[in-house]
């Protein structure tokens, strides 16, 4: 029986180091293929009809005009009449025809008569959204009541607010599908689980799970929002089987990509903290609100990391909008969780006239991993130069100010279910089989680094073959858990195989397969190169078999493997600079330090930390989803008023990952949330350090900050 | 979307005719940074396509005169390279402003002057003056981009980047038709609408902006734009001026301000408080507040209102050559 666990840190020859990922060539350069690529013989194209109305009734639909329109192949109608839409750009009705064009022509010709409802479509006031807002118990812990009253605290109070974004996927949420006679569907979506999508179709198309092939070799941007089919993926396949089986393409435009296909909660809260005066928090008071869309939700988990707090109230309501609903995003309520935290905490630093870094510190012992944090805080803080660069709010003059603010993360990123299988065939060649997917972050470049330490070869001996149900099972690729899963499921995949190598060739090395190593190329008594055969000739005595073998990570056993965990912390830093004239704050720099277990990669690692910071900015600065009070729209459903930030905007990013022996024996975490988290308070405390008041609302934007520093309401 | 004409004429004699009597009848086609989209989202129909690319008498920067003459189909970074500009900074640093370099390599002068307001509302289909059963979607809407000038019914803010330097400059814009051409001064080729019928340029459907002609530059000018991101995004205020010196004081003075109204926006009682005066940090100052004495912003957009003032500063400092 192999021993799975992983090789130690000083022995690996090919995890740990900083590979460029297998794919980036191809991307870069245009020829990977997407599914939004894919034009297939016959092929129909389908768009859908969006409501105008942010709540109403469907009285009637009409789609005799479009049915009759040339090129019309199949229309479906979403909402029948007696359908009441809650959100504006809710699918009411599907064509499919020969090109795009005639398409939304014959959608042009669909006749819907609407009873317009009331809505409510923002709920930053509190006070006017009252008839939405269902609230949950209060929780209490310890005193509240008392902490606010003892003699010598200081308190300070503010109320804070982070819009609801969007996910604005780069390859629009969509798919190819036929859906052909003999009952089978051919499914090539945009999606982050391969695997578990094929099951969503089954069940909504009442077709055998078996009957259901999905494949997708890249995806374009998920973040969260891409889990489902979606109701577009289920009516297009419908509309190939009206169609007697021809491909359906449904991709959403940009303006229907930004209004029904993303949506991160917003988070908006008023807060109470106290401490004494040497910076021990004692009070956490919150009420705080949220809305992710028409079912409410959207419950930040505060105080955030620093949980320990001694006296806390924490009220929330869930608002309950007009609006498409909640899709997860990369750190499901963290985002908002840390900013309601961390933007409360600079607050009191400035009111007890501390800097915060001294106040993080302070407090370390609230959190449930005080080393973690303090040692980031120190090492964030290093690498800032804080102690230089940082001066006390409201001490600065001039039009251009720096400002330097602190945010914090946390996260699971335990691995998920995963099943790889490994080939081995006579000729040497090695493949490795997934049914997961790779969301840009080198999901395939790890696979192939695990399976080449495992099996003693070089990367480009191992052949990765993912993102086809073909292949075995392997869990959605959210919340991190990813690497975790999948890098385990091949390093026991690949060590089962070895063993059955092993066992073929043993004899012939005049050794039992329990004495076999594979290192470097060759099959070796261990200790003992000069009794080996290569890689290749050990294979050949395969002769017509091949080895086919499989692993799996079961998330409850994993802990007792060791090969994943789960449970880290981060800190960042944000350096801005504030235009005090004009109200634009720019990016100086942002400094990630980040808690992580086994690397496989650092490059990809690192890489992933860039792209969290670039969300972060993005997020801090520009984000924001404008919903219309009047015509209850989204006002800027597209990327010139949904803005995010070019490279120009992005500063410099300092990546520091906590690599060593001590975090790598705690197995491979994932990676791809936590370092998304904490940019967007760190940003916005930098920003009120700077021009010394708070601004209350993300994203930063010249609006924001100059209403805060002329007492105008946002 | 509507089937159309496309029409690919090499001279501006076969181009004219094929322009209509009516909007809806013919589009001119340029870089298209803006036509393709607005025909995408419906907002235009037309029923033919005119494309003027590959009209050679559009092309060109050559020196007219003392000044210099820019055709309507000079692309931003055709006009970035022409030497002829470099004694117009007010000029390039608005095309300097459109900070995509894909932007920069087709949209084009006439292009620019054109475009057609990026008001959510009227891309929405609401219209110039953007009502919707009764209600004033700007006025009790979302109006943190809007105007902070003007008493008309329309509060968009003129996309234009050039607009603003062009008045400043004193610039005319010559326009062609089957009926022969005319010149516009800047200043008014610019117009608030007055009803959803109107148009926010004062150009009829069957012309073309065909140039841009620049007086010489006796003056120092120089455009400041306030813009949230270095990546492309709109300007949130600007201003371009032009000073005639008299020594080391004001002669007079053009200050004018961009995405503040639905036409450039001439502060005229600032420029003449500038005459006889030098430019210095406080009198730039000054002149950006009294730019901004008669504005009048909307329920989100008051922060404007000091953007305006500081650009108006930034612009009067930079083309003085004084450091703030």
């Amino acid at each position: 029986m192999a021993e799975y666990k992983w090789p130690e840190m000083s022995k690996r020859k090919v995890m740990g180091r900083p590979f460029t990922r297998l794919d980036g060539v191809e991307k870069a350069a245009g020829r990977a293929r997407y599914n939004s690529d894919l034009n297939k013989p016959g092929m129909l194209h389908a768009v859908m009809v969006g409501c105008p109305h942010a709540h109403a009734k469907v009285h009637s639909i009409d789609v005799s005009a479009a049915e009759s329109h040339p090129g019309v192949a199949a229309v479906r109608v979403m909402a029948p009449a007696g359908t009441e839409v809650q959100w504006a750009g809710y699918e009411v009705a599907a064509v499919a025809a020969t090109t795009e064009i005639a398409a939304r022509d014959a959608a042009a010709k669909i006749r819907i008569d609407y009873e317009v409802l009331p809505h409510i479509v923002n709920e930053a006031d509190l006070k006017k959204v009252q008839s939405r807002a269902k609230a949950a118990g209060e929780q209490i812990e310890g005193d509240p009541d008392q902490a606010v009253k003892e003699s010598g605290i200081v308190v300070s109070e503010g109320t804070y607010g982070i819009p609801t974004l969007q996910h604005s996927c780069l390859e629009s949420h969509g798919n190819v599908v036929a859906w052909t006679p003999d009952n089978k569907v051919e499914f090539n979506p945009s999606t982050q689980s391969v695997t578990s999508i094929r099951a969503d179709v089954a069940r909504a198309l009442n077709v055998p799970a078996a009957n259901v092939h999905v494949h997708q070799d890249h995806i374009g941007g998920g973040f969260g929002s891409k889990f489902q089919p979606d109701r577009w993926g289920v009516e297009s396949a419908q509309m190939s089987k009206t169609a007697g089986g021809k491909p359906v393409k449904v991709f959403l435009d940009r303006s229907m990509e930004q209004v029904i296909a993303g949506c991160r909660p917003s988070g908006f809260a008023t807060v109470k903290m106290a401490a004494k005066k040497d910076g021990s928090i004692t009070l956490w008071d919150s009420q705080s609100w949220a809305s992710g869309g028409i079912g409410g939700g959207g419950s930040p988990p505060i105080p955030y990391v620093f949980t320990k707090i001694p006296n806390q109230r924490k009220l929330h309501s869930a608002i309950s909008l007009n609006t498409a609903p909640i899709r997860a995003w990369r750190a499901p309520n963290h985002q908002q969780a840390s900013y309601l935290t961390c933007a409360p905490m600079e607050d009191l630093a400035a009111k007890l006239s501390m800097d915060p870094l001294d106040l993080f510190l302070k407090n370390v012992q609230l959190t449930p991993r005080a080393d973690t944090y303090e040692r980031q805080l120190k090492k964030a803080a290093e690498l800032a130069d804080w102690k230089k660069l940082w001066k006390p709010r409201g001490s600065q003059t001039g039009s251009l100010r720096r400002g330097l603010g602190i945010g914090v993360n946390t996260w699971g990123g335990a691995g998920h279910d995963s099943t790889c299988r490994c080939n081995i065939h006579a000729d040497g060649t090695v493949e490795v089989e997934l049914g997961s997917q790779d969301l840009g972050t080198g999901t395939r470049t790890i696979i192939s680094q695990v399976a080449a330490e495992s099996l003693g070869l070089h990367l480009s001996d191992i052949k990765v073959k993912i993102g086809d149900t073909n292949y075995p099972p392997s869990g959605t690729s959210g919340g991190s858990t990813t690497v975790g899963g999948v890098s385990s499921s091949t390093r026991k995949a690949t060590l089962n195989a070895l063993d059955k190598l092993f066992g073929e060739v043993a004899g012939a090395l005049g050794s039992q397969p329990d004495q076999l190593e594979a290192v470097d190329g060759k099959i070796q008594v261990k200790g003992t190169p000069s009794k080996s055969l290569t890689w290749k000739a050990a294979c050949q005595k395969l002769g017509v078999k091949s080895i086919s073998e499989t692993g799996s990570n079961v998330p409850k056993e994993a802990a007792k493997e060791g090969l994943n965990t789960g449970g880290v912390g981060g800190v960042q830093i944000a350096d801005v600079t504030v235009d005090m004239e004009t109200g634009v704050a720019k990016m100086n720099r942002l400094i990630a330090v980040q808690d992580i277990g086994l690397v496989i990669n650092p490059r990809t690692a690192e890489s992933q930390v860039f792209g969290a910071c670039i969300m972060s900015i993005c997020g801090a600065l520009m984000e924001e989803r404008i919903m219309d009070d009047i015509t209850g729209r989204m006002l800027n459903a597209d990327m010139e008023y949904y803005k995010l930030a070019g490279i120009k905007d992005i500063g410099e990013i300092i990546v520091h990952i906590e690599i060593d022996e001590q975090n790598d024996k705690r197995g491979v975490i994932g990676l791809g949330e936590p370092p998304a988290v904490g940019g967007i308070a760190a940003i916005s405390n930098a920003v009120s350090n700077a021009v010394g008041v708070r601004v209350p609302t993300v994203p930063m934007t010249p609006m924001h900050i100059l209403n805060a520093l002329n007492g105008r309401k946002s | 979307m509507q089937p159309f004409e496309y029409a690919s004429p090499k001279t501006l004699k076969e181009a004219l005719p094929l322009l209509g009597s009516s909007w809806a009848d013919a589009a001119v086609l340029a870089g298209g940074t803006d036509l393709l989209s607005l025909m995408k989202e419906g907002v235009v129909n037309p029923k033919r396509v005119v494309n003027i690319k590959d009209i050679a008498e559009l092309k060109g920067v050559a020196k007219a005169g003392s000044g210099v003459r820019i055709g309507a189909a000079v692309t931003l970074d055709e006009l970035l390279s022409s030497p002829l500009l470099r004694a117009y900074p007010a000029l390039t640093e608005a095309a300097r402003g459109v900070s995509g370099a894909q932007m920069r390599n087709m949209g084009t002068v006439g292009g620019d002057l054109c475009q057609r307001p990026r008001c959510w509302y009227f891309r929405a289909g609401f219209g110039l003056i953007a009502k919707h059963e009764g209600k004033d979607l700007v006025a009790d809407g979302d109006n943190r981009y809007h105007a902070i000038f003007g008493d008309g019914p329309a509060r968009f803010v003129s996309a234009s980047s050039f607009g603003p330097a062009l008045v400043a400059l004193g610039a005319k814009i010559k326009v062609a038709s089957v009926s022969g051409t005319r010149e516009v001064d800047a200043a008014k080729f610019f117009v608030a609408p007055a009803s959803a019928d109107a148009r926010e340029a004062a150009i009829q459907p069957n012309e073309i902006v065909t140039e841009v002609v620049l007086p010489g530059a006796a003056t120092k000018n120089a455009t400041y734009e306030v813009r949230q991101k270095d990546a492309l995004d709109w300007p949130l205020a600007t201003a371009s001026v032009a000073l005639t010196m008299k020594g080391a004081s004001v002669g007079s003075a053009m200050i004018v301000l961009g995405h503040v109204a639905p036409t450039p926006y001439v502060a005229s009682d600032a420029g003449s408080s500038l005459a006889g005066k030098t430019i210095t940090a406080a009198s730039a100052e000054a002149a950006g507040k009294a730019a901004v004495a008669g504005a009048k912003p909307l329920s989100m957009n008051a922060y404007k209102v000091q953007l305006a003032s500081t650009a108006v500063k930034r612009a009067l400092l930079a083309a003085a050559g004084v450091k703030a």
